[in-house]
């Protein structure tokens, strides 16, 4: 990974809510991060933490009315996305920037045919010809690994399994050759010897062609994989961020401490009982003014109450988190 | 979670488990679903969703039960509570045949065995109250008072966690943890002896799926209960299960103590599995060597000939693509379809399966 290289992704401040008959919804408060060429962001938190919300708000995926990026900052190449024109963002979503979604059986159209879905793209965006574009369907095809791509370009998404389709979706995710490529869980929901597969894919891809990757998941155990760089969320923030290394042998916020805790392993020492995080994730009907995990922290104090704790550094190794305890100081008394 | 004390009143005392009596014998079930064509609904043909399995559950411990999706777990689950019409085979629950009872001797049988599913969002009605919802099985089975029915809930409710005040929401007021919680009291409610778990955290985010998890150990240790934990969860089947069996395409590939399983996996598809289970720590995850099984599972409606791992085994050989293995005992305890093993002592299993 590229140090002190630009980022080809930079992100201040993001905000994003949704209007709904019960209230204003605070899905995303204040997101800020970057994204290095080349680098692998994980993106870890429990559903309704707001990764996804955050990611498919870059690149204005959220209908509106009910959402709404209602602050911050969205740089990528030289562009604001965040106040940028459909147009604009009509020529960078799909070709620059790439989507994987979860699930490819309802992200894949039923009714045309794979080869018109990945030609899309290409004949849109790169203004290929109908014989231009096959041949480079093909190429796609046969890069992701679908053996006999040429004849399967005819074939429907239901004619092929959970984890071919996946890979149909990453071949489109990748035909105008994005700079960045956001996958939204992309393995949830496949077994994890077809999640093998893919993930083993995607290492192999980037190695081949350099792009940057935000890889969404819940599973610690994916992220650990492949990530460079880890980013924690919890109640629509960032709570803690750090290279991987450093995240999983000295994680700072209880939440990725306790997070980490209750993951049993398949391979090493067997825990007799589970840790468990007490209680239920926040709903976000408000601005946070607090920190939205005191409720279930085992450090929490009188502070946390009253203030929303933002990102400090720990260490010199690019490692931040939004907290008012201290593990160092206050002592590693986990409860 | 689970106060001490809470679930001392007779209805919920446990049964005394004993731990070398088999409460669940499964011999040669057979799970066949039709496939038909035509206009006539001609049968052409059958998908064998489970294929001659054989095991054992003892009184008191928890059975794991894994493998990928469409491999046959969960309508195994199924056919042992007789939820579908078994094509072959016997399921003796606590010394009685479930498979051939007759519709009043199954009713009656109901009670000892239950199910937990995995969509509690699915498996609630969502105009029950959770009240309603628990008491539907006292109301069928017993012939309690109003009064000793709402008790009853209470001290369900307590059992699982959930706080009486609620007793008359509907399922949509509860977060998924919740929901779960609802559908394990319900479960309980005619103290069964065994209970059929199906991915009962499947659908839970990873800091609820402990909590769960915890409630159905307390449980267990509590009233003695008997489980079948079907999960696509390696690691979390680790944790609860005691036994784990391996299933593959409609068949047991491996079963053995979860200790000998997990140190060393003779299947080579257990292996695969395993290998594949991501480790939450990036030191372990870099020194791994990780099996990446070729291709996709083949249809149960025509599965290969031979071992019906033999398309995507690393360490296929000749004769596996001509006889099928037989599941043995090859170690104590320790059962495995695979002819790697053929010249190991042979402790035919014959029929007893476990």
């Amino acid at each position: 990974m590229p140090d002190g290289a630009l980022p080809v992704l930079d992100v201040k401040d993001l905000k994003t809510v949704f209007r709904t008959r019960g209230g204003q919804v605070h899905a995303v408060n204040s997101v800020s991060f970057h994204l290095h060429p080349g680098e692998l962001l994980g993106v870890v938190g429990e559903s309704g933490s707001g990764k996804s919300v955050t990611m498919m708000s870059l690149i204005g995926l959220l209908p509106s009315p009910p959402a709404n990026v209602s602050g911050g900052q969205i740089l990528f190449d030289g562009h604001d996305l965040r106040t940028a024109s459909d147009e604009t963002l009509r020529k960078i979503r799909g070709a620059r920037i790439g989507f994987i979604f979860q699930d490819p059986m309802t992200s894949l159209n039923p009714v045309f045919n794979v080869g018109f879905q990945l030609m899309e793209p290409l004949r849109k965006h790169m203004g290929l010809s109908k014989a231009g574009a096959r041949d480079r369907a093909v190429e796609l095809l046969e890069l992701v690994g679908i053996p006999d791509a040429r004849s399967r370009l005819r074939d429907y998404p239901h004619q092929f399994s959970g984890g071919m389709r996946q890979r149909v979706m990453i071949a489109i995710a990748l035909a105008c050759d994005p700079k960045v490529l956001i996958a939204d869980e992309p393995t949830t929901a496949l077994d994890v010897t077809i999640q093998a597969q893919i993930i083993e894919l995607v290492k192999e891809l980037r190695e081949k062609l350099g792009m940057a990757i935000v890889w969404i998941t819940h599973d610690l155990g994916v992220i650990a994989g492949i990530a460079d760089r880890v980013m924690v969320m919890y109640g629509g923030q960032v709570v803690e961020q750090a290279p991987a290394r450093e995240l999983f042998a000295n994680p700072q916020h209880p939440y990725t401490r306790a997070l980490l805790k209750t993951v049993p392993k398949v391979h090493g020492a067997r825990e007799p009982k589970l840790n468990v995080i007490e209680g239920q994730p926040p709903i976000l009907m408000a601005a946070p003014s607090a920190c939205s995990f005191r409720d279930r922290c085992a450090h929490a104090f009188a502070r946390c109450g009253t203030e929303n704790p933002q990102r400090r550094p720990v260490g010199a190794n690019g490692h931040d988190v939004a907290c008012f305890w201290d593990a160092a100081t206050q002592g590693e008394a986990d409860a | 979670m689970l106060d001490e004390g809470m679930v001392t009143g007779d209805a919920l005392a446990g049964h005394a488990p004993d731990p070398r009596r088999k409460l669940v014998e499964v011999r040669g079930l057979k799970m066949y679903f039709p496939i038909t064509s035509g206009l006539l609904r001609r049968k052409i043909g059958d998908v064998k969703a489970v294929d001659n399995v054989s095991f054992d559950i003892y009184e008191g411990e928890t059975l794991g039960l894994v493998g990928e999706s469409g491999c046959g777990k969960s309508t195994t689950g199924r056919a042992l509570l007789r939820l579908y019409e078994v094509t072959d085979g016997v399921v003796k629950i606590d010394g009685q045949d479930v498979a051939r009872a007759d519709a009043r001797t199954l009713r009656q049988m109901r009670t000892t065995m239950q199910m937990v599913f995995q969509d509690p969002q699915a498996s609630l009605n969502p105009r029950m109250t959770v009240a309603s919802i628990i008491s539907e099985p006292l109301d069928e089975h017993t012939k309690l008072s109003k009064k000793e029915k709402l008790a009853r809930i209470y001290e369900l409710m307590d059992a699982v966690g959930l706080n009486r005040t609620f007793a008359n929401r509907y399922p949509h007021e509860f977060s998924g943890g919740q929901r779960q919680r609802i559908g394990i009291a319900r479960a309980l409610a005619l103290n069964p002896k065994f209970i059929v778990c199906d991915e009962p955290i499947a659908a839970l985010d990873v800091s609820i799926q402990a909590q769960v998890v915890n409630l159905l150990e307390e449980l267990q240790e509590k009233l003695g209960l008997t489980y079948l934990f079907i999960s696509h969860d390696l690691s979390m089947v680790r944790h609860i299960a005691d036994r784990v069996a391996v299933m593959y395409l409609g068949q047991l590939a491996e079963l053995a103590p979860r200790e000998a399983l997990y140190a060393e996996p003779l299947h080579p598809y257990t292996e695969a599995l395993l290998s594949a289970v991501p480790d939450p720590d990036p030191a372990v995850e870099t020194r791994r060597a990780r099996i990446i099984l070729k291709g996709d599972v083949p249809s149960p409606a025509n599965p290969p000939k031979g071992c019906n791992f033999c398309t995507r085994c690393p360490r296929v050989m000749a004769v596996c693509k001509d006889v099928e293995p037989a599941f043995r005992e090859v170690r104590p305890q320790h059962f495995v379809a695979c002819h790697l093993y053929d010249s190991d002592k042979t402790q035919d299993a014959g029929s007893a399966g476990a």
